[in-house]
């Protein structure tokens, strides 16, 4: 019987195996930040153990950072404590920190592709449910909590047991100007926050082949509003591409002995799923959300539901709670829904394509009046790439503001958030309640849309300019 | 941790879907660097309203949290989990859990029970009926009972209950295993990357 390319990665990781108990499985990189690990260090502290593989950890300074002015100390106290804790574990137990300021640091998901640390067929875990994104290149990757952030640092393992299997299968091409982000969220509205739930999800088809890395990195981290702690798209060309001659890649022999086994990572033809779920690419548009979960999305061209017309109670209580948090009337078109900020930035879309994404809109215009725009690279690295491309003239001339390296307004854990009401487009990954400030509504979008409404200063696709 | 035999409690209804860990524990809280003080936390923006069911008078000291379905969606925050247990809960009732949530609540010892959604709302109801009733879940039968009404099933691996009936933390249990890890290192490709 044949397997899935997650089983193949799977089994390539079991360290042990006994009846009754959960794989002890092996993980290759351990990505860590700030925010989910000093209480890891702590319970290793207080039980005095070392950290086992220092050397397949690696850390920076991400959640926290302030994106106006990287080189001085932090000024919220609280934040501040975090980040010198990070600093100060990472210098006891001898980790690889990229600390603000450093040309390394940026958002972990963004860095670990960067410096070619995430590889195909390796297993990649971080105290943060976006580690999803580095299922891009075939590995298997997914979040964890802070007790296991402590069992991978004791251990260089996890306890695991095998998960489900589900295919999303995208056939055709995408139509002109729609976009991965486009994709992953018609995806999850397709099969809702639960959709995934105890499954891998492995992206197959035609339209998914056609993407990037960086648009299958888009994909791959937004596994986890769909429910799936880890998606993963096959390795090939494309990725083969992306990885050769980046920092920690192999070279010479070795890239020609990994690029042999990384062929062999694919899902055999007669292995099977547990759930499949297949999309027509040729149907999909630009897709926003309304609501406040990432499942509640539709096309930017049609209008915010009506509660009653769910069948499901739960369903529509939900959307009833979240137009009333939204501030939305139903009927309302979402091209009439007016923003006062757009966020273009996160790990979901950070990278140097998202920005030229947004610049390619947005260039020879203005961002409309009383509409602030801001735009974070996802790491420092992303930073002088654009400043080189000139995309950072591009944004300031329209009258963006140009930031430093974070997660920024995805999260507001750094003084970047919605004041209570205000209305963000935003190319994160969250649309709850709260998430980008108290009292903030998101609305989830591609780059090209998100600088296409700072223009309009309502929710607008390119082709809407 | 903390291990889970049995406990007798009141409990709470949350009639909401989708309680993502950003309204378990919004990030301005994930800021400390201890392992205490994240109650204050709990669902901090919706304890602002006076109505919301937790600020009842009713609910006080409830130790079992009811909740809709897909609860625990969203970041892989362990301090959702320790945010309810500081707070005082023992158990969490849903008819779906996010993964990392689940996982990251049996290993701080919070047991989540995952029943069908229908009876879910059956307990929510009776709860609202009657906030004074007690249940008890007996975790080595892997039940919840209410006295008059009787007892629902619900399930989870052997090897977890019995994890959490022993209060036993995995690291310890991995490092039983420490050769068999040293074993397989040594046959790892020589050209995976290194961070140093």
């Amino acid at each position: 019987m044949g397997r899935t390319l997650a089983d193949k990665v799977y089994d390539a990781h079991v360290v042990r195996s006994a009846e009754g108990e959960p794989d002890v499985l092996y993980i290759d990189l351990h990505l860590v930040h700030e925010v989910t690990s000093p209480q890891a260090f702590d319970g290793l502290r207080m039980a005095d153990r070392a950290i086992r593989r220092p050397d397949l950890t690696i850390a920076t300074e991400d959640h926290n950072v302030p994106t106006t002015d990287i080189l001085s100390p932090i000024a919220d106290p609280v934040s501040r404590a975090q980040v010198e804790t990070l600093r100060k574990n990472c210098a006891e137990f001898g980790v690889r920190l990229h600390p603000m300021g450093d040309a390394g640091q940026g958002i972990v998901h963004v860095i670990g592709p960067q410096l070619g640390l995430t590889q195909p067929g390796m297993t990649v875990v971080c105290g943060d449910s976006h580690t999803s994104t580095h299922g891009a290149f075939g590995a298997l990757a997914f979040g964890i909590g802070t007790s296991e952030v402590e069992h991978v640092l004791a251990t260089q393992t996890l306890s695991q047991r095998r998960p489900k299997m589900m295919a999303v299968t995208v056939n055709g091409t995408l139509p002109y100007g729609v976009t991965a982000k486009d994709l992953i969220l018609a995806v999850i509205a397709r099969i809702g926050t639960g959709g995934g739930q105890g499954h891998v999800v492995e992206y197959r088809g035609e339209a998914i082949r056609a993407l990037s890395m960086e648009g299958r990195m888009t994909v791959c981290n937004m596994s986890i509003e769909a429910g799936a702690r880890a998606g993963m798209i096959a390795p090939d060309e494309t990725t083969f591409a992306y990885l050769e001659g980046r920092p920690h890649a192999p070279s010479g022999d070795d890239w020609e002995a990994a690029k042999e086994y990384w062929r062999s990572l694919h899902t055999d033809d007669d292995a099977t799923f547990d759930k499949e779920v297949v999309i027509d690419a040729a149907e999909l548009t630009p897709f926003v959300t309304w609501g406040t979960n990432p499942g509640q999305g539709v096309p930017l061209a049609a209008y915010v539901p009506d509660p009653a017309a769910y069948d499901d109670p739960t369903q529509r209580s939900a959307a009833e709670r979240a137009l009333e948090y939204m501030g939305l009337t139903a009927g309302t078109p979402l091209r009439d829904v007016a923003v006062d900020t757009v966020f273009v930035g996160s790990c979901t879309n950070g990278r140097i394509e998202d920005l030229r994404a947004a610049a390619d809109v947005i260039k020879g215009r203005k961002v409309a009046d009383g509409v602030r725009m801001l735009v974070v690279p996802g790491s420092m690295k992303v930073k002088a790439q654009a400043e080189e491309e000139g995309l950072n003239e591009v944004f300031t001339a329209a009258g963006a503001e140009w930031r430093q390296a974070g997660c920024s307004m995805c999260l507001g854990m750094n003084p970047d958030q919605l004041k209570p009401g205000e209305r963000s487009a935003s190319t994160s990954n969250r649309n709850f309640e709260g998430r980008q400030g108290k009292g903030g509504r998101t609305h989830l979008v591609s780059p090209a849309v998100a600088a296409a409404t700072a223009v309009t200063g309502h929710l607008a696709a390119p082709a809407d300019l | 941790m903390e291990a889970f035999t049995t406990h007798t409690g009141r409990a709470v209804p949350l009639r909401r879907s989708n309680v993502d860990t950003d309204q378990i524990i919004p990030a301005v809280w994930l800021k400390q660097v201890s392992r205490t003080g994240f109650e204050k936390g709990l669902f901090a923006a919706w304890r602002e309203d006076p109505e919301f069911v937790l600020n009842r008078p009713e609910y006080q000291g409830a130790s079992i949290l009811v909740a809709g379905p897909d609860f625990g969606t969203g970041s892989s925050r362990e301090h959702a989990v320790w945010a309810l247990q500081q707070y005082g809960f023992r158990a969490v009732v849903s008819a779906r859990f996010g993964d990392i949530f689940r996982n990251n609540a049996t290993k701080a010892g919070l047991l989540p029970i995952e029943l069908p959604e229908a009876n879910v709302e059956r307990l929510q109801a009776k709860i609202e009926a009657n906030p004074a009733k007690e249940f008890t879940i007996d975790l080595s039968r892997r039940e919840l009972r209410c006295d008059e009404d009787g007892v629902q099933s619900f399930e989870i691996d052997d090897y977890t209950r019995w994890r959490l009936l022993e209060g036993l933390d995995d690291i310890g249990l991995t490092l039983r295993h420490t050769d068999e890890i040293t074993a397989y290192e040594e046959g790892r490709r020589s050209w995976l990357p290194v961070t140093a």
